[in-house]
């Protein structure tokens, strides 16, 4: 028997679940490489050096290196893991979150500074706004 | 004997402490927030508690995909604030409570709860954000706490039920042993949050208030609402509510005590991507 997902109907939304913890296993290892010092050092002088020591897929490389966060994301990377390529850029965390949404920095801080995006017509896929 | 006093609940997001270290809790966007925690400042210096029973969670610090423990509880003598990528908080270290934190592991998991236990663990903004909202900023933090970290960055987290059911043997535990220390449990994490996707910056203001509301009143009826609301209505980073669950577990009206008396409420949006949340109760 599959596992029961009954959470795939929320938008842009993505759950961490098993299946997406072994997809993305190497990739979000890699991330938590980059809490060390030395391997931001090494990741920033040559991010693809440093990527192919990884047994990660092709597809997972070029999103990490367009920064495409949603791409990671699709690809088994989860955000925490993900927000370690944010700090060694430098990025809060309201900026990764941000990236995500196809506002600009400032559009993503105004709306959380208003009250955030709202639950109605977000809460189901297709669902009415 | 032991006793818990009383249990605190509180958002743990990053970017307070950031403010907070960076000097930035005067700038008019964070004043609101710090200003919703004077009050649980100065209680905690009338309340001066012996031990901090800590729910919090891991944000892939201590644990990476390579160990993934549903429940853990650290048993160490002390645990240093961790690097999580922007370099380690200006916080002092903490100090854990090595032989009631056996205590509690002996009890609970003879009670059926299978903790993992961890002699050496460093802890990041999860469980030193909280204590930088209660206490401030200083030189050592006031008691010995011990950390205890919940899975829920993989999916699934435990279930509110199991968590409710959990801090009721993590209050037998503490009440059978032998000092009489003065305990409090706090759960933090939440509220509405969600940081990654197009859905990304969701706030649930009605929800929030309402979970404050049954968390208070319905603890056992809100036990048992399942992991799809809390990710649907409150974000996929809200689930980070069921740990409010343990705390609330712990108190003394759940085995046939008065209901505890609400000491301190209050809600905040926003600060980053987070709805901040924090009530104080106390056992009567």
């Amino acid at each position: 028997m599959s596992l029961d997902k009954p959470y795939t109907d929320i938008p842009g939304t993505t759950i961490f679940d098993a299946d997406k913890s072994r997809e993305g296993y190497h990739l979000n290892q890699f991330c938590m490489s980059l809490m060390k010092a030395e391997n931001r050092a090494r990741f920033k002088a040559n991010e693809r050096a440093y990527l192919d020591e990884w047994p990660m897929s092709e597809e997972q490389k070029q999103a990490v290196m367009a920064r495409d966060l949603n791409r990671c994301i699709a690809l088994g990377g989860n955000i925490y893991f993900l927000a370690k390529i944010g700090a060694t850029d430098g990025k809060s965390f309201q900026q990764m979150a941000g990236s995500m949404t196809g506002m600009t920095e400032d559009q993503y801080r105004d709306m959380m500074v208003k009250g955030g995006r709202s639950i109605e017509g977000n809460r189901k896929t297709g669902e009415k706004k | 004997m032991a006793r818990i006093s009383s249990s605190v609940y509180t958002s743990h997001v990053p970017a307070v402490g950031a403010a907070l270290d960076l000097g930035k809790t005067a700038e008019a966007y964070w004043q609101p927030v710090f200003k919703g925690y004077d009050f649980s400042k100065q209680w905690e210096k009338e309340q001066k508690p012996d031990v901090i029973f800590l729910v919090f969670n891991d944000h892939a610090t201590a644990f990476s995909l390579d160990l993934i423990p549903t429940f853990a509880i650290g048993t160490a003598a002390e645990f240093q604030p961790a690097d999580e990528g922007w370099g380690p908080r200006p916080v002092p270290k903490v100090i854990g409570h090595p032989k009631l934190a056996a205590h509690i592991a002996q009890s609970v998991i003879q009670d059926d709860f299978d903790l993992t236990i961890v002699n050496k663990m460093d802890v990041d903004h999860g469980l030193t954000v909280p204590l930088s909202l209660m206490f401030g900023q200083p030189q050592a933090w006031p008691c010995p706490v011990i950390p205890f970290a919940v899975n829920v960055v993989q999916y699934p987290p435990p279930s509110g039920r199991r968590c409710f059911m959990l801090g009721q043997a993590v209050r037998k535990a503490i009440e059978s042993y032998d000092e009489p220390l003065n305990v409090q449990i706090w759960g933090t994490g939440g509220m509405s949050h969600q940081l990654q996707g197009p859905r990304a910056g969701l706030i649930n203001k009605e929800w929030d208030t309402a979970f404050l509301d049954r968390l208070i009143d319905d603890p056992e009826g809100l036990s048992k609402m399942p992991h799809l609301e809390y990710v649907r209505e409150a974000g996929s980073e809200g689930i980070e509510l069921v740990m409010w669950l343990i705390a609330r577990g712990a108190m003394s009206d759940l085995r046939g005590g008065k209901k505890p008396t609400v000491r301190h409420r209050f809600y905040h949006v926003p600060a980053s991507n987070t709805a901040v949340g924090h009530l104080i109760l106390e056992n009567n």
